[in-house]
């Protein structure tokens, strides 16, 4: 038998997922003799017709890697730089030079007058290898200081269901509510709207989105959960036809 | 001193609390009981209750403590002055803090380790009641808690002692066997690697004895382990039930 566990099944560490050459098998998995062995808790999805298993973690902290897009709250404001949490092992450097295109002298005093201790940004990482701190920009567009919205956290692993297949669940949410999202893959996500009843349900939809990732059939049941709540909270004002 | 006039075994062969020589107490586990640590187990095995936390991986605090190439873990087990009949003094004794360390000891090789260089991992072990074997007992829960934290492991550790009463070989000793009994052999493992990460023996044993303990150890190990990794799913297979149920 080359595959040990079923389709979603919930595996703890060092349990037997499948024998080696025959299945494709990724994730947070480990090789011995011959063998994948589970690293974490974690869920199995096993794809027989093209022999591929995929080990997803359920817990978890973040661990930058360069290109994502995080979600950071500045914690410290230094002399030439800002000390940012973005909800991971590692806290992270965002450099004067990377928040100006040009190159600016700003006085030590005005630092905080850009980004201040408790803000919110959305911001890309640049590089991290461990052994220094993970560096971060806001230099691109649509990067930078998010001034209002409500921020959730999820488990980071957990971050691809909320976004859903090509973006099928991030796009109903964001239909349905009438809300934006900004998605950080450190397991923050910002909900920025006008309508603060809609900006709380999106919250509680996404809290529901965490707590049954590992289930199938999960967009409908969530799309399902928005409407009823929708009506509860008033008028039908919300009904599209 | 050892008191050998009290009978911890009887003819029938069934001890103090009358168990079989080779029956362990009531074991039950629950993971994620904690809501603002990362990771967190209760366990309960006969009287003692344990609660982990597990926080991590974090920031190495203070910084000094990091290594470059891996995590560090701490470890801190600790009795509540509650847990004994008499009342323990909350300040950490010598035996505690040994403790801490054995454990950590043998947590560290089920650990990944290097997978998370410069930080660190807490591990706080609170003794609520104690009754014999909470070092195993700890090391079983903390094992689970870790796991529930989503750090990355080589597998679980699963732990219970082997101990000599009446000059027979019993599984899982309690308060009143550990205090009078001949000898007491905590044994940790890592059950599906097979890899033991604790052993100690305190008492006199034979070689042939050490032996008949690691093969009587091996079905209690299992039976832990068994109920740890259902512990650790619980949570998540109960989600599956209810949305099946709604269905």
């Amino acid at each position: 038998m080359p595959v040990y566990v079923e389709n979603r099944q919930i595996v703890v560490p060092g349990e037997l997922i499948a024998d080696k050459n025959r299945f494709r098998v990724e994730g947070k998995v480990y090789e011995r003799n011959g063998k994948y062995y589970s690293k974490v808790l974690g869920v199995v999805f096993v794809d027989k017709e093209n022999k591929r298993v995929n080990l997803v973690t359920l817990k978890g902290k973040y661990i930058p890697s360069p290109g994502d897009l995080v979600i950071g709250k500045i914690v410290e404001v230094g002399m030439t730089n800002w000390t940012v949490d973005i909800n991971s092992p590692y806290p992270a450097i965002l450099p004067l030079t990377e928040v100006f295109s040009k190159p600016t002298s700003v006085p030590r005093s005005e630092l905080s007058k850009i980004l201040d201790v408790g803000d919110i940004i959305a911001a890309k990482v640049v590089a991290f290898d461990y052994a220094r701190d993970p560096l971060i920009t806001i230099k691109e567009s649509r990067l930078g200081k998010i001034p209002k919205g409500l921020v959730v956290e999820v488990p980071p692993s957990k971050i691809p269901r909320v976004i859903g297949r090509k973006g099928s669940m991030i796009n109903m949410l964001k239909e349905l509510l009438g809300v934006e999202l900004v998605v950080g893959k450190n397991g923050r996500i910002v909900i920025v709207g006008k309508d603060r009843a809609k900006m709380e349900l999106a919250a509680l939809a996404i809290k529901k989105i965490e707590r049954e990732a590992h289930t199938s059939g999960l967009t409908d049941r969530i799309r399902e959960f928005i409407m009823e709540k929708l009506n509860e909270l008033g008028g039908g004002s919300n009904e599209k036809q | 001193m050892k008191n050998s006039n009290i009978q911890l075994i009887d003819e029938s062969g069934k001890r103090v609390d009358g168990r079989y020589p080779n029956e362990m107490r009531r074991l039950r586990i629950e993971a994620g009981v904690l809501k603002n640590a990362d990771g967190s187990a209760y366990i309960e095995l006969g009287n003692n209750k344990i609660i982990v936390a597990v926080y991590g991986p974090h920031e190495s605090t203070p910084k000094y403590l990091a290594e470059p190439d891996r995590a560090v873990i701490r470890c801190r087990y600790s009795m509540a002055p509650f847990s004994v009949s008499d009342r323990k003094s909350p300040s950490p004794s010598r035996r505690e803090v040994e403790l801490s360390m054995v454990i950590r000891q043998a947590l560290e090789p089920a650990v990944f380790l290097n997978e998370y260089p410069r930080t660190m991992i807490d591990v706080f072990i609170e003794v609520l009641e104690a009754d014999g074997g909470t070092r195993t007992a700890s090391i079983t829960a903390a094992a689970v808690a870790l796991a529930d934290a989503g750090i990355a492991m080589r597998d679980l550790v699963s732990a219970i002692a082997i101990g000599k009463v009446g000059g027979r070989l019993v599984v899982d000793l309690n308060g009143l066997e550990d205090q009078y009994g001949e000898g007491d052999m905590p044994i940790a493992m890592m059950p599906q690697l097979n890899y033991v990460t604790l052993f100690q023996a305190d008492g006199v044993f034979t070689p042939q004895e050490i032996e008949d303990a690691f093969r009587m150890v091996a079905d209690p190990i299992k039976k832990i382990y068994r109920e740890q990794k259902r512990a650790l799913k619980k949570k998540y297979v109960d989600v599956v039930r209810e949305v099946e149920k709604s269905e």
